[in-house]
């Protein structure tokens, strides 16, 4: 039975990592094709330093992904604070329903909504261009936003609520109060819906391919990419990004593998 | 190993995002004036993909190289086909200065007054086309467009596995090589071929032909292994498929991974096409657009662009030049002999495409 | 007191107006456009013209189903059998489960494609085995693989939480009434399980049911799945926009359905669990 359920797992495992394998080794390709394997090389990794097309997309796509996480947090957790202090159960039900739309809908569906919004719109106010920066950063906050407030909202029912009121007795503002006591009981909850919250919009196809205009994403230029030859470099830029997050991860686990130790070993 | 190595690229790239590195400017002969004092120093420029000399492989970066030569920062994007390109553009959900559309597109865009007349006083270079590409159907007057490139539509197949010599459009509905066909997706290019085979004009303001080759193209769908456009590379340079309709251009192309492919022109007739550079009325920077227009001009920057693309030049500047990669070559420029019929496409009135888009989606949906 | 929670209250403002603008808003635009034609009139010609495409919604439903059920079938034994290992290698496992999520699916999928044509790495394998080629790729059941393969981490995320906080007293409990294994996976882990394995599927359905990537890659092109019509109409341009936008909300009312059904399934036997 134990052996049967780790052969399970491995095998698992190799179905959801042998395209990712396919993908590294022809990074290595020394011929422009994604079919045929013919010699080692590095070629690729350089031709990536040429590709100012994927270059610019990957910096229009960090720097969405770290505004879009940055506002959909601040936005998100004030917005829990709100909403956790709606005294009618009716409104809260009706915002929480609302804060669910995004979360539940198909992506394709969430994406061309917005695009009619912002092309009706755009021709209303009779802009030249309506799709652009701004509405590819428009549509990342607004998905992005239920993800922070399902991840902060739990941390902040949890949280004693005589602790803000210690703090108001103490002399603090409201403001102070939350800052001081509220926040730090909170923060792994804020960080989390962060981190979530840039994942979601780094890896973001559907939504940003309708609304972003010629502010092209990494996602959308790979895209464009498949729909004529996808060279190599494309496999390197993903393997390094691949990489990148593997080595991340892998610390983040080990330094929670640490403390988690660390608090079993106090308790 | 591979893991230090990564991270240097790592380094390396997040070092070249921001300042641009790794690219060595070539040594160029200009001969227009690109001194300029434009305020705006942004220009947007629409284009198909893979349809500009980019850097890559060690080509010349045209884009750079303007960049360098005026101090403009281009902004560039592309398109797959010329109804995603209007409808961006039509939507107004996006503004360029540079568009690189088709013929047809060019008459629908003129015809809807949708773009600016050029300033030729800018354009020094343009003497440098081929008298044979001015005054084309789309632009008769010679008033909108400058020509950037010219092809042919033909038949690739791979002599492996096709051992028969071809020359019609009719292999394409050969159940002999049933699953390994391939055909255009999109509209426009797929009916033209079962027009061809029919007999009809490929520009039919007549609903029933459009209705007949719906079902010639109804016909063809189980035979086919997929409708493709620019993956017709990778699947035909390997070996995937047998036969598919493509850009005589292209065939060049892959011809250079696999040699075993043939082209033809089919003796129904084919389509050409002329691609051409224009200003859409929404442009916001017109000034810098004229010099982007007479730069593509320069005799340098059009033979990387011609050797990059791989399609025909309307460029004089090009075509003479015995370096020019594809000098004299018999498949990008036949002799008239040589040539089929040929037809452009134009601009079918809304009633119509509405039409064929409808029946376009009713074979697929099929 | 009444101050602060005023106070408190008006911090969502910004989020409430955001949501009303870019949440609320956008849904109204999608049903203007499905019940109005170009020049901006009323009418149910968009509507009526959805009958040409019910193949397609019936392929999108079928294909959807079939790829939730085997993601289901696949998903649950491996979050069952990742509790029954050591903890360190529990977080390892999620780990590796979660992280291609974390790559370009269209990356991932494209890849597929070298795998699965026929000049690719099985094929080419089999053909040095001497047996013949396999028709792979562009087949109803590549388009499948690549939706369980998209997919599978959404199933086996909330499946794995779900049963890695089941109770152990529970199970003991039930050894103590004399279950055997199988009993005890029927009785008790299963129904404690569902809510997890109710918000899996509508974790793999939904983006099943509505992608268009998948089937363009791996399914040759040839049929047009909802997510392909509602894809390819939008790129026509605004001619098309308005029966595109009613394909989307038709699209929208049925997975929205469907959750409501998933809904109800898992709160209904989490009621059940607690009486």
């Amino acid at each position: 039975m134990k052996i049967f359920s780790k052969i399970y797992i491995a095998l698992i495992l190799l179905f959801l990592y042998a395209p990712i394998a396919v993908m590294v080794l022809f990074s290595f390709n020394s011929s422009g094709s994604v079919w045929v394997f013919e010699n080692f090389s590095l070629d690729w990794y350089k031709e990536l330093l040429f590709n100012t097309s994927m270059l610019n997309a990957l910096k229009h796509t960090i720097i969405i992904a770290v505004l879009s996480a940055i506002i959909s947090t601040v936005v998100g957790t004030a917005a829990s604070v709100g909403i956790l202090a709606l005294r009618k159960k009716v409104t809260k039900s009706l915002v929480m329903s609302a804060t669910n739309i995004p979360l539940m809908n198909a992506d394709i569906v969430t994406g061309i909504s917005l695009m009619l919004l912002f092309v009706f719109f755009g021709k209303l106010l009779g802009l030249h261009e309506s799709l652009g920066f701004i509405t590819v950063l428009v549509a990342h906050i607004t998905f992005n936003l239920p993800y922070v407030i399902l991840s902060v909202m739990p941390k902040l029912k949890q949280t004693d609520s005589s602790l803000s009121e210690a703090a108001l007795d103490l002399g603090c503002t409201p403001l102070q109060a939350f800052f001081k006591a509220v926040l730090p009981s909170i923060s792994s909850g804020i960080f989390s819906g962060f981190i979530m919250a840039f994942t979601l919009s780094l890896d973001d196809f559907v939504i940003s391919y309708f609304t972003c205009g010629h502010y092209q994403t990494l996602p959308i230029v790979i895209y464009n990419m498949t729909k004529k030859t996808v060279t190599p470099d494309a496999y390197a830029l993903s393997t390094i990004i691949f990489v990148v997050i593997f080595v991340l991860l892998i610390l983040y686990n080990t330094v929670q593998n640490k403390s988690s130790v660390k608090e079993a070993a106090k308790i | 190993m591979k893991k230090l190595l990564s991270v240097l690229f790592i380094v390396l790239i997040i070092a070249c995002l921001f300042s641009g590195c790794g690219y060595e400017y070539f040594d160029l002969n200009l001969i227009g004036d690109y001194t300029n004092n434009i305020q705006n120093k942004v220009l947007n420029v629409y284009n198909w993909g893979e349809y500009i000399s980019d850097g890559s492989e060690g080509s010349l970066d045209t884009i750079k190289e303007f960049e360098k030569a005026t101090g403009i920062t281009v902004n560039y994007s592309t398109f797959d086909s010329n109804e995603t390109m209007y409808s961006q553009l039509k939507n107004g959900g996006v503004s360029y200065d540079i568009i690189i559309p088709s013929d047809y597109m060019i008459e629908r865009l003129k015809n809807e007054n949708m773009l600016q007349k050029l300033d030729f006083s800018y354009l020094t270079n343009y003497n440098l086309i081929d008298e044979k590409y001015k005054g084309i159907f789309y632009d008769e007057k010679n008033e909108y467009t400058v020509p950037y490139s010219v092809g042919l539509v033909g038949l690739i197949y791979n002599t492996d596995i096709v051992t028969e010599e071809l020359d019609s459009w009719s292999a394409l509905w050969d159940e002999k090589y049933s699953n390994n066909i391939l055909m255009f997706n999109n509209p426009r290019d797929a009916f033209a071929i079962a027009q061809f085979m029919l007999g009809q004009d490929i520009n039919s303001l007549n609903k029933s032909d459009w209705d007949k080759s719906k079902e010639l193209l109804i016909k063809q769908k189980p035979l086919l292994q997929s409708y493709v456009m620019d993956e017709v590379y990778g699947k035909m340079e390997t070996g995937e498929a047998a036969i598919a309709p493509y850009y005589a251009g292209d065939y060049l192309t892959m011809y250079e991974t696999n040699e075993s492919l043939a082209f033809c022109y089919p003796k129904e007739g084919t389509n050409i096409f002329v691609d051409a550079v224009c200003i859409p009325k929404s442009a916001k920077n017109y000034e810098a657009a004229m010099l982007f227009i007479n730069f593509l001009l320069e005799p340098d920057i059009a033979l990387a662009n011609a050797e990059y693309i791989g399609y025909a030049s309307p460029n004089t500047a090009v075509v003479n030049n015995p370096e020019y990669y594809y000098y004299q070559n018999e498949i990008l420029y036949p002799s008239d002999i040589d040539l089929p019929k040929t037809q452009y496409f134009t601009d079918i009135n809304n009633e119509i495409r509405l039409y064929y888009e409808n029946l376009w989606i009713d074979v697929k949906l099929h | 007191m009444n101050k602060k929670r005023f106070g408190s209250r008006l911090v969502a403002a910004p989020y409430y107006v955001w949501a009303a603008i870019f949440i609320i808003v956008p849904l109204f635009m999608m049903i203007y456009y499905t019940f109005t034609d170009v020049n901006g009139v009323f009418t149910l010609a968009n509507i009526m013209q959805l009958g040409r495409f019910k193949k397609a919604f019936g392929l999108s439903i079928l294909y959807a189903l079939i790829s939730t059920i085997i993601t289901f079938i696949i998903a649950y034994p491996l979050a069952y059998f990742m509790t029954k290992i050591k903890i360190s290698s529990q977080r390892l496992i999620l780990l590796l489960v979660v992280f291609p999520m974390w790559m370009n699916f269209l990356i991932r999928t494209y890849s597929w494609i070298t795998i699965l044509a026929n000049t690719g790495i099985i094929n080419t394998f089999l053909g040095k085995l001497g047996l013949g080629p396999l028709q792979l790729i562009n087949t109803p059941g590549a388009v499948i693989l690549g939706m369980v393969y998209d997919f599978l981490p959404y199933m086996v995320l909330p499946i794995y939480t779900v049963l890695s906080k089941i109770d152990k007293s529970m199970l003991e409990a039930a050894d103590d009434l004399g279950c055997n294994s199988l009993q005890k996976l029927r009785r008790v882990i299963f129904p404690l399980s569902l809510p997890g394995v109710a918000s899996g599927i509508t974790m793999v359905f939904v983006p099943s049911v509505s992608t268009f990537y998948i089937t363009q890659k791996l399914g040759g092109n040839k049929t047009m799945f909802v997510g392909d019509a509602i894809e390819y109409l939008f790129n026509l341009g605004p001619d098309f926009y308005n029966v595109a936008s009613a394909i989307s909300l038709v699209l929208m009312v049925l997975i929205l359905l469907c959750m409501a059904v998933m809904n109800r399934f898992s709160e209904g036997d989490e009621e059940g669990v607690i009486i």
